[in-house]
């Protein structure tokens, strides 16, 4: 092998020196053809067999898969207009692009494999071969120091103010600006707005640099423009610019969210019924990560909503859960129509009948089994089924106070417990829901409405769909099961117990001492 | 080696006679032959109809108006509740600018441009004047445009507010920049022929235009009245297109011989 790869390199070395033509240029060439190989197993299910983006999985996505033909790529190191460089398209390959349908394939094929296939995308674009167009990467710098610090932050503001990213991204960031409804890719696809609050899934990272890499360069394609131009303006300097990159960073965690499987709802003395109630700040809170639906027809690859965070409390006689998730449109509302029909016709359904786009709401569910479970066993987590129903609450932006609670018996069977929804208080605030559900712990039809105990881990899931985003019915996200626990009262006991073992322990080894004390003292008077 | 003689020549006939200068709406940059001969000075005007005057031009001219059958449709209104400082630019509430006819169904801004007939080895120099497309109002200004290869295209914001300008390209790179504030320019140059590139605003979805980039000076945008001259062609036999955002493309055959004018109508229908 090695003997291969010398034998290789002493050719291409004397190719080089022999025609000193463009060197690199046929090196890449002669990679191509192993590159085909990779790429007809492992790309053009998505990006097509030609590279036009149009493979059989292409029409399942939002984004869509990048249309190679073009030579026109988000993610690069270079002035906006410019091709990428290697290393930039090598990076794409090797990471992927978060929060898209593209994954990283560094562990998945080999560095020969990926560089091979690296060779061959650039074929399907003739950009690539004139050599006029040299990409250039621009020379970036490192962040100024203090980007954390409130000061900072401030001028990060500001700036993101006056160069205007509310206008797509939102006041507070959550992708929800005014312009957000009408944005369209170069192929008239409808694009979101990135919720600068999940750098988790920003297409090229969600790192301070990457962030003003994104800001320098653009996202070609994409309505995202370059901002290098507002430096050679001399609108902002290029530190100023730095500012909103580490101002973008802190909107999002400190770390990527982890998640941890049971919800625990400490015991209060009252339950905070308003979603922004102050006592919810002291209450630990929960990240679970929503999937698209993709188990049942009709299936929908393309979900809003990545995930909620939650909360619970409860008290002796009732519990609180707060669930709050990001979701740019406040559903149902006309402006974000057009973009419904556009997510509509670029999305195929694998449902025979064809839809209009409508006005449809957001909604959330908490689902629960009808009762505790004893054992391991739970119902079907996508809606249980004839056999092993769930309970549910299903909140919906028409009635954001009145959340019907039910029993369902998979997907497409949802039988209403009328006058048995459980309390509710909602708020949309930039870009986000927040939603209190409350409920009494027992209940008085345990048949169907699970009665809540402490102590013991109730299985709990989601469901959010957002209408704006031609969500209803089974077009939605999911989450699979996890568990609530409502921690149970602790008694008196756990107080007072150590305590009186110190007490003891103490009285003893005193007695002890004493006991010794008084021994030695008989021996010396004798 | 023919080609190159034929274009020297022809540089130099047109030179000859240029002072004659026939009335045109488009900048005729002479030719100038793909030998590293010194190129003639471009001509002084940019692609603004104002200047027709002063535009140099030789051979012969194509003129013609164009119409439209039916009834236009109606430009959709604009909202621009969210950009106080544009609608503050306007009496009346404005619309897009799909369809601009002026009197008797006079069709403006159609790109009118030679498609083909123009030997191969010829080749012009860009002027080196910019064509200025200006953001004003939310609006662009021109609409539609033609430039040259090469020719600096220079975008300008006359807003208080953030534009961003996309163009989506093909046979150009394309490219996406950022204007939040008004007097910021952006220059730009186009490298391979193309009509059209689209040039759109993503903040503001409502805003388009168009330009028509060649890689000689034979284009023409039609005017309120439908009108439109292509001049300063050499003697040959022409395929004119015209373009239009709504109604497609059209095309005519045109024959010039010597310095006449020729006359190629264009009628659309509206759907």
């Amino acid at each position: 092998m090695t003997r291969a790869v010398r034998r290789f390199g002493g050719l291409a070395v004397g190719c080089a020196v022999f025609l000193t033509v463009q060197p690199l240029n046929r090196l890449t060439a002669q990679d191509t053809t192993a590159g085909k190989t990779v790429y007809t197993k492992w790309c053009a299910g998505c990006h097509g067999d030609n590279g036009a983006g149009d493979g059989p999985g292409a029409r399942h996505m939002i984004p869509p898969p990048r249309d190679f033909t073009g030579g026109i790529y988000q993610i690069r190191s270079t002035p906006s207009g410019q091709l990428p460089t290697d290393a930039d398209l090598l990076r794409s390959i090797d990471e992927g692009l978060f929060g898209t349908a593209m994954p990283g394939w560094k562990s998945r094929l080999s560095d020969r494999q990926r560089r091979d296939v690296l060779a061959y995308i650039k074929t399907f674009s003739t950009f690539f071969a004139d050599t006029t167009q040299r990409p250039q990467p621009i020379a970036f710098g490192s962040p100024p120091g203090g980007g954390s610090g409130a000061a900072a932050l401030k001028v990060g503001r500001q700036f993101y103010d006056s160069i205007g990213c509310r206008k797509c991204h939102g006041d507070q960031g959550r992708g929800d600006g005014p312009s957000a409804p009408t944005l369209k890719d170069d192929a008239q696809h409808p694009i979101f707005a990135a919720n600068l609050h999940e750098n988790w899934r920003f297409n090229g990272g969600g790192t301070v640099e990457d962030i003003y890499h994104r800001l320098r360069t653009g996202l070609d394609g994409t309505p995202m423009p370059s901002f290098s131009d507002l430096i050679e303006n001399k609108f902002l300097t290029d530190e100023q610019l730095w500012r909103v990159a580490q101002y973008v960073r802190s909107l999002s965690p400190k770390e990527t969210p982890v998640v941890r499987d049971v919800v625990h709802a400490p015991l209060t003395k009252t339950l905070p019924h308003a979603p922004d109630d102050s006592a919810w700040t002291s209450v630990d809170v929960y990240w679970f990560p929503l999937v698209g639906q993709i188990i049942r027809k009709e299936r929908w690859f393309a979900p809003a909503v990545a995930g909620v965070w939650v909360k619970a409390v409860h008290t002796a006689d009732s519990i609180a859960l707060r669930v709050m998730w990001d979701d740019r449109s406040e559903s149902p509302d006309t402006a974000w129509l057009p973009f419904v029909g556009r997510v509509l016709n670029t999305l195929e359904s694998d449902d025979s009948t064809g839809e209009q786009p409508a006005s449809w709401p957001d909604q959330l569910t908490v689902q629960f089994p009808v009762s505790i479970p004893s054992g391991m066993e739970r119902p079907y987590f996508l809606m249980g089924s004839g056999s092993a129903p769930v309970y549910q609450w299903r909140w919906s932006s028409s009635a954001r106070t009145a959340p019907v609670a039910g029993v369902a018996r998979g997907i497409d069977r949802f039988d209403p417990l009328p006058g048995a929804g459980p309390g509710a208080q909602a708020v949309y605030d930039h870009g986000q829901w927040r939603v209190v559900f409350i409920r009494a712990l027992a209940s008085t039809d345990t048949a169907s409405q699970l009665p809540f105990r402490t102590g013991r881990a109730i299985p709990v899931a989601f469901f959010a769909g957002d209408g704006s985003n031609g969500e209803h019915g089974t077009r939605m996200a999911i989450s699979t099961w996890y568990f609530l626990a409502l921690d149970e009262p602790v008694p008196a006991r756990v107080f007072i117990s150590p305590v009186l073992a110190m007490m003891l322990t103490l009285g003893l080894g005193m007695l002890v001492v004493w006991r010794a004390q008084q021994k030695t003292s008989y021996r010396r008077q004798q | 080696m023919k080609g190159r003689i034929f274009s020297v020549v022809s540089g130099m006939f047109l030179l000859t006679v240029c002072s004659k200068g026939n009335q045109s709406n488009v900048q005729a940059a002479p030719p100038s032959s793909s030998a590293n001969e010194p190129a003639p000075p471009p001509a002084a005007a940019p692609a603004a109809p104002a200047a027709s005057s002063a535009v140099s031009t030789a051979g012969g001219t194509i003129t013609g108006t164009i119409k439209f059958t039916g009834t236009a449709p109606r430009n959709p209104a604009i909202d621009m509740s969210e950009e106080a400082a544009c609608k503050a630019k306007y009496p009346t509430a404005p619309t897009e600018e799909n369809v601009v006819a002026g009197p008797a169904n006079a069709l403006a801004n159609v790109f009118v441009y030679v498609k083909s007939g123009v030997p191969a080895g010829q080749t012009f120099t860009a002027p080196t004047t910019p064509v200025v497309l200006d953001q004003n109002g939310c609006r662009y200004h021109p609409h539609v445009l033609g430039i040259m290869v090469g020719q600096p295209f220079e975008i300008q914001n006359s807003d208080p507010l953030l534009h961003n300008i996309k163009a989506i390209a093909k046979a150009n790179r394309p490219f996406n920049v950022s204007q939040p504030n008004a007097g910021m320019k952006t220059t730009r140059t186009f490298s391979a022929p193309e009509v059209m590139v689209n040039l759109e605003c993503n903040v503001h979805g409502w805003m388009h235009a168009y330009a028509g980039v060649r890689p000689d000076p034979f284009y023409a945008v039609s005017k309120q009245d439908g009108s439109f001259t292509i001049s300063g062609l050499p003697p040959g036999t022409y395929t004119i297109e015209a373009w239009h955002e709504k109604f497609g493309t059209q095309t005519a055959t045109v024959t010039i011989a010597g310095t006449g004018t020729k006359t190629a109508n264009f009628t659309f229908a509206a759907h």
